[in-house]
């Protein structure tokens, strides 16, 4: 997956969407090996419902994301980004949540700064219980990226 | 400022005849007026060349990077911070480094010069921290130093070398209360929009020279994720989303290392307004970690460590 997101002739890449009922944004999903892609499985087996627009991306821990692949992903032209790590206190990893938490506040930050819109990247802990809660999170990280429409900013070639 | 030349001279003479140092590096005066230069001393017969007034702006941190030998180097406030911070991050070897601190009351920012004197040329300067007199065909000016600083000096809070093994002349009083946030604030009163605009304005000009990453201490990586091909993340065009993602990275990797010494600005050759982005960059980890680059050696960097309460009110809840 993360060589689909560098390829540049890759057919993940969403087309250029149009504003207007019929677009729906395409949204990656980075989910944690421990907690979040745990709680995503549990609201799948649980026939929780969610909306189909985000594509998952497993990584061992929230800590793994880099900052680079926000920032490609955005230039790709994805419409968003989901990145969920395990709660403060239970990363498999002890502190990888909390660094992560760190470094993407302070990447959320810059980007809000130079203009990306927020609610373009956002960050949530979900726990391998919370299945209730990652359909939650999903369906506001939907609604927020609807309300920017398709992402413009930083977008190369468009 | 005569005797700091000379004060700085005297120390620079025993280091070298006394074997502490095989190298000083120190500024000596340019080949244009208005100019200083970078300059490498390994005879203690070469230091009248050392020079000390407000051309002095080159942040010389950068030479001690990547060398074996014991090195003497000068460093003003912003400079000495920037040493700090490569100590902390293990990129320089406290023993091998001789700090010679000078308190600093702002270096000129020439193209202010430039702009002022209309594209007259100047044949003859003379440069103090008062005034700056200049001579050229048919004119002659004296212009008060303090207008002419770089914009990093006139709200800068860390006049005085944070770390020194020797000080040449008197601390100045430090300047406390300047605000050196007031642009970064003035951008975020902004709507996200216009900043948008305003920053694809400015770093739209920009032509990939990287002047800016090749004179900043902080970047120090062998390899710069722009010059990575394995796997290659971003591109090396001038297009406008490939500068902006530089500029927003290099940005995002200064966070908690940039010491606002403005080497940056001024090896800009297409002047954009670099240090609206830095100082964001300084400006979060100051509110959201406390922290501050370059005042202790012993802390960690700020993004190789956490607290267990640091702020996640960005996070959904």
């Amino acid at each position: 997956m993360l060589e689909t997101l560098i390829a540049e002739d890759d057919k993940e890449v969403p087309e250029k969407g149009k504003s207007g009922d019929e677009w729906e944004p395409k949204i990656i999903a980075f989910l944690c090996n421990w907690c979040s892609y745990a709680g995503a499985d549990l609201a799948g087996i649980s026939r929780i419902q969610y909306p189909p627009n985000i594509r998952v991306v497993r990584v061992p821990c929230s800590a793994r994301v880099s900052p680079y692949f926000i920032i490609k992903i955005l230039q790709r032209g994805w419409d968003g980004v989901l990145v969920s790590g395990c709660h403060p206190g239970d990363c498999h990893y002890i502190s990888g949540n909390l660094v992560a938490r760190r470094r993407f506040s302070v990447l959320k930050d810059i980007l809000e700064y130079v203009g990306v819109e927020p609610g373009r990247v956002n960050f949530s802990w979900i726990s391998a219980a919370e299945g209730e809660r990652f359909s939650k999170v999903v369906k506001e990280v939907v609604m927020r990226v609807k309300a920017l429409g398709p992402a413009e900013r930083l977008v190369k070639g468009g | 400022m005569e005797d700091l030349g000379k004060t700085m001279q005297d120390v620079a003479r025993r280091l070298l005849e006394e074997g502490k140092v095989d190298l000083i590096v120190g500024y000596e005066k340019g080949t244009t007026p208005i100019r200083s230069t970078p300059c490498f001393i390994r005879e203690a017969g070469d230091v009248q060349k050392l020079i000390w007034d407000p051309t002095c702006e080159a942040n010389l941190t950068k030479y001690l990077l990547d060398r074996d030998e014991r090195i003497g180097v000068v460093a003003k406030g912003c400079d000495s911070r920037s040493i700090v911070v490569c100590l902390a991050e293990g990129q320089i070897d406290r023993d091998r480094v001789t700090i010679i601190g000078v308190p600093c009351q702002g270096v000129i920012n020439r193209k202010k010069i430039e702009a002022e004197l209309d594209k007259q040329e100047v044949v003859e300067a003379t440069v103090n921290d008062e005034e700056i007199k200049v001579r050229g065909e048919g004119f002659e000016k004296v212009l008060p130093t303090t207008n002419y600083l770089c914009d990093s000096c006139l709200s800068c809070r860390h006049r005085n070398p944070v770390i020194y093994d020797f000080l040449v002349g008197e601390k100045v009083p430090e300047v406390e209360d300047a605000n050196d946030f007031a642009e970064v604030e003035e951008l975020e009163s902004r709507s996200s929009e216009d900043r948008w605009d305003y920053f694809t304005e400015e770093l739209g000009s920009c032509i990939r020279c990287y002047a800016c990453r090749n004179v900043c201490p902080m970047c120090y990586c062998k390899e710069c994720f722009v010059d990575e091909t394995m796997p290659q993340w971003f591109g090396k065009t001038d297009d406008l989303s490939d500068t902006m993602i530089f500029h927003i990275v290099r940005a995002y990797h200064l966070a908690g290392r940039c010491v606002d010494c403005g080497a940056c600005s001024r090896a800009c050759p297409m002047e954009i307004n670099l240090r609206a982005l830095r100082k964001k960059a300084e400006k979060i980890v100051k509110e959201r970690f406390d922290y501050e680059a370059g005042t202790d050696v012993e802390e960690a960097p700020v993004l190789g460590t956490f607290k267990q309460d640091d702020s996640q009110e960005y996070i959904i809840k």
